[in-house]
């Protein structure tokens, strides 16, 4: 059964590595919903966040397939009660719309949203949230003319773990230990690779 | 950047300054110093600073000129397949670095450790379209394990000594180096070199876990039908000792892949031979019978596997892979074995019992019999006329005595050269076996020929493949290289022509295909030929071939409509394999 996973990955900061990555989703005609790649906490470091929707033998092999790459450090896959995560929206709203039809306290309380600009023809608001709350201020916005809408990747953070300092210095060691290396994914438990 | 290092030349003694070199000596320098003594390229725009100076290193390293970007990769695998060492390609930018694409994909889905340097243009012209510029690095994406683009002669050292380390260890594969111009004939200081041991975001090889050591002994000594089925990780691993030593303690039958060819003595009693869709009868209907199997440096590919949810259902899976991403990838293990077999064979050779499993091998050899009676005895003497593939290769085997390295292009010549030929020492198979790359063979033979020698190297290639890269004739003909041909000529593409025959109503949709005659093509390079179409003249023909002191092309005339059998057809189980 397909589900929504987020997969995490450590890689090396080099061009060309996010095409390496890509191109191994689609090989397999799997689709990236979100894709989401910044530095990590530490320097030199990238964190990938990929949405995809999949089953979960087919996330395994893929997290396989991304750690294979050779500046690939680690990557994990999780299903959605085992991060937490937002995602973002930005609206670009008339200004006239708002200051005469909205209820800008209802805006500004029920969805959490922000001003963040205000100018004499357009307001821009923010909001935070999952999917579906992201979705609920654009329904919102609709009656009312929503200019422009915009809608950040997912970002995660795995609840279960510990960063990435301590792994970094693992992977500096000439010879792996037992601490670090592939584990095998029983059945019962989440995909998680390390 | 910030992965690579340039290189740290501070703290040298005295003041003498580092003398300045370009990118190309830096470059020549270092394969000197990675052991390279062979080099197969073609020149072009883009890489004549490398060539340039490679004028000059004439003595050091044997640069072979091939006639086809393409035949470089193949003959670098040939040669890297023979040697166990990396097989080196230059070739320029654009259509040079394009045409590489097919061997590098071969090299990728056999594990072969090629390093490739191709010429970019100048790095302020990348992107504007300039002539003879490709995006090679995006191009070779996914037929590379890796590859890197320099634009500054300051990282040379770092990315070639990286390129070597990964192309040759864990799992090798192809990796391509594209040098800008500029940075080929850029000075820069060049230092001491370091071989590179350790890339952090890269673990070669898996950390080997104990306890699954232990639990797959313990399968082991428990089984009472088990069945070890193995690939070219045994010989990547250069474990073929440890392997022996393995399968002969706890009696395992082995039955081998196509890449496995070679890495057990062809004549071993407990070898069982070729699984999958050509190979033999025994080993695909025991894969349904045993209670262990034991899979060994292979992929489960589905060229061995046949239907996958027919494939050892009955069958507890142990798996030893280098290679995490293929554990689970086909076939679900119940034990993993992570690591280079060469380490984990021991382990376990340690734990297991001593046994013999007399009865359960014995009926390999019943089996065997019955295939002998059914299929190999008409294949290997056959009362037809017309002469058969099998009986030139047995001729060849009886002739050398299982020392000659055997290069296969693809097709029925390639599955009856495999089931048939007999080899007693490693490194001596070289075929095409995951992307069946026709026109593979005949240049991976060139190239095998010059990683080896003292060996006599054979190529035997059909009609079709051989003309789809006849061209590198003239690479033999120039470097003179002593590499024999032995075409096996049938007037078809012979192994489509047979599943036209066996699934679609002998509709022979293209291919019978016309050839030139091979003898005087081969004659007009100046290399000896000679053409057989009878048995009588077989003998001599072969015994011609490989007497001969230079190259030497032999065209045997086989018949046109032979079909290889045993066969399991496209979407049966291994034990549904048909005998004729």
């Amino acid at each position: 059964m397909k589900q929504e996973y987020t997969i995490t990955v450590y890689t090396e900061d080099r061009v060309g590595i996010l095409g390496r990555i890509s191109t191994i989703f689609s090989r397999r005609k799997i689709n990236i919903e979100y894709l989401n790649t910044a530095p990590s906490e530490v320097p030199g470091i990238h964190r990938f966040t990929i949405v995809i929707q999949e089953t979960e033998e087919a996330v395994t092999k893929l997290v396989k397939q991304i750690e294979k790459q050779v500046e690939v450090l680690k990557a994990y896959a999780h299903k959605d009660d085992e991060i937490i995560w937002e995602e973002m929206g930005l609206y670009k709203v008339s200004s006239e719309s708002i200051t005469e039809k909205v209820k800008v306290e209802r805006l500004l309380h029920q969805f959490g949203a922000r001003a963040i600009a205000i100018r004499k023809d357009y307001v821009v608001f923010e909001a935070t949230g999952h999917h579906e709350e992201i979705d609920r201020v654009i329904r919102f916005f609709e009656p009312y003319g929503l200019i422009e809408f915009v809608r950040g990747a997912r970002v995660a953070i795995i609840k279960e773990s510990t960063g990435f300092h301590d792994k970094v210095k693992e992977f500096e060691r000439e010879q792996p230990t037992e601490n670090f290396e592939i584990t095998d994914v029983p059945e019962d438990q989440s995909v998680f690779s390390l | 950047m910030s992965t690579l290092t340039k290189p740290n030349t501070e703290g040298k003694q005295g003041t003498a300054t580092v003398e300045k070199v370009s990118g190309s000596k830096a470059l020549l320098e270092i394969l000197i110093k990675e052991g390279v003594d062979t080099i197969f390229g073609y020149p072009g725009g883009a890489i004549m600073p490398v060539y340039d100076v490679l004028y000059q290193y004439q003595e050091k390293l044997n640069h072979i000129l091939v006639r086809h970007e393409q035949c470089s990769v193949h003959a670098a695998q040939g040669y890297a397949r023979v040697s166990g060492k990396p097989g080196i390609v230059f070739a320029t930018s654009g259509p040079g670095a394009t045409n590489l694409v097919t061997g590098l994909a071969d090299a990728m889905i056999d594990s072969t450790p090629i390093v490739c340097i191709t010429g970019q243009v100048f790095a302020q012209l990348l992107g504007t379209d300039a002539f003879q510029e490709t995006d090679v690095i995006n191009v070779t994406v996914p037929v590379t394990k890796w590859n890197y683009q320099v634009t500054d002669a300051e990282e040379i050292p770092a990315v070639l000594a990286k390129a070597f380390f990964i192309a040759k260890s864990g799992r090798p594969g192809p990796v391509l180096i594209d040098i800008t111009k500029n940075a080929q004939t850029q000075l820069f200081e060049f230092g001491q070199y370091e071989k590179c041991e350790h890339i952090r975001s890269y673990r070669p090889k898996p950390f080997v876990r104990k306890e699954y050591i232990k639990d797959a002994a313990d399968m082991i000594n428990s089984a009472k039908k088990p069945l070890v089925i193995f690939g070219q990780g045994v010989i990547l691993g250069n474990a073929e000792a440890e392997f022996k030593k393995f399968i002969e303690k706890a009696g395992l039958p082995a039955a081998w892949t196509i890449l496995g060819l070679s890495a057990l003595d062809s004549d071993h009693p407990l070898n069982v031979g070729m699984l999958g869709m050509h190979g033999n009868y025994a080993p695909n209907v025991m894969t349904n019978e045993c209670d262990v199997l034991i899979a060994v440096g292979m992929r489960f590919d589905d060229r061995v596997t046949g239907r996958l949810d027919k494939y050892a259902k009955q069958a507890k899976v142990i798996h030893l892979d280098i290679d995490p991403s293929e554990i689970d990838k086909n076939v679900k293990a119940d034990v993993p074995v992570w690591g280079d077999c060469k380490e984990t064979l021991p382990l376990l050779t340690k734990l297991v019992d001593k046994k013999e499993h007399k009865e359960w091998v014995q009926r390999f050899k019943d089996l065997a019999v019955e295939e002998n009676e059914k299929c190999i005895n008409k294949e290997l003497n056959p009362a037809t006329e017309v002469l058969s593939m099998g009986e030139v290769i047995k001729l060849i085997n009886e002739k050398t005595k299982g020392e000659t390295v055997i290069v296969t292009d693809v097709g029925q010549h390639q599955m009856v050269a495999c089931r048939y030929a007999k080899f007693k020492r490693s490194k001596s198979n070289i075929t095409s076996g995951g992307l069946g790359t026709m026109g593979f063979g005949f240049p991976a033979a060139v190239g095998a020929k010059l990683g080896a020698p003292e060996r006599e190297v054979v190529a035997v290639v059909g009609d079709g493949g051989f003309q789809m890269t006849l061209q590198e004739l003239g690479t033999v003909m120039q470097n003179n290289i002593p590499v024999k041909i032995l075409v096996l000529n049938n007037d078809y593409l012979g192994m489509v022509r047979q599943w036209q025959e066996l699934f679609m109503e002998k509709r022979y949709s293209f291919t019978l295909i016309k050839s030139p005659d091979f003898v005087k093509l081969a004659n007009s390079y100046n290399i000896d030929a000679e053409r057989v179409s009878s048995r009588d003249q077989l003998d001599a023909g072969v015994e011609k071939m490989l007497s001969h002191k230079g190259p030497f092309l032999l065209e045997v005339k086989v018949g046109k409509e032979n079909n290889v059998f045993p066969m399991v057809p496209q979407g049966c189980s291994v034990s549904e394999i048909r005998l004729s």
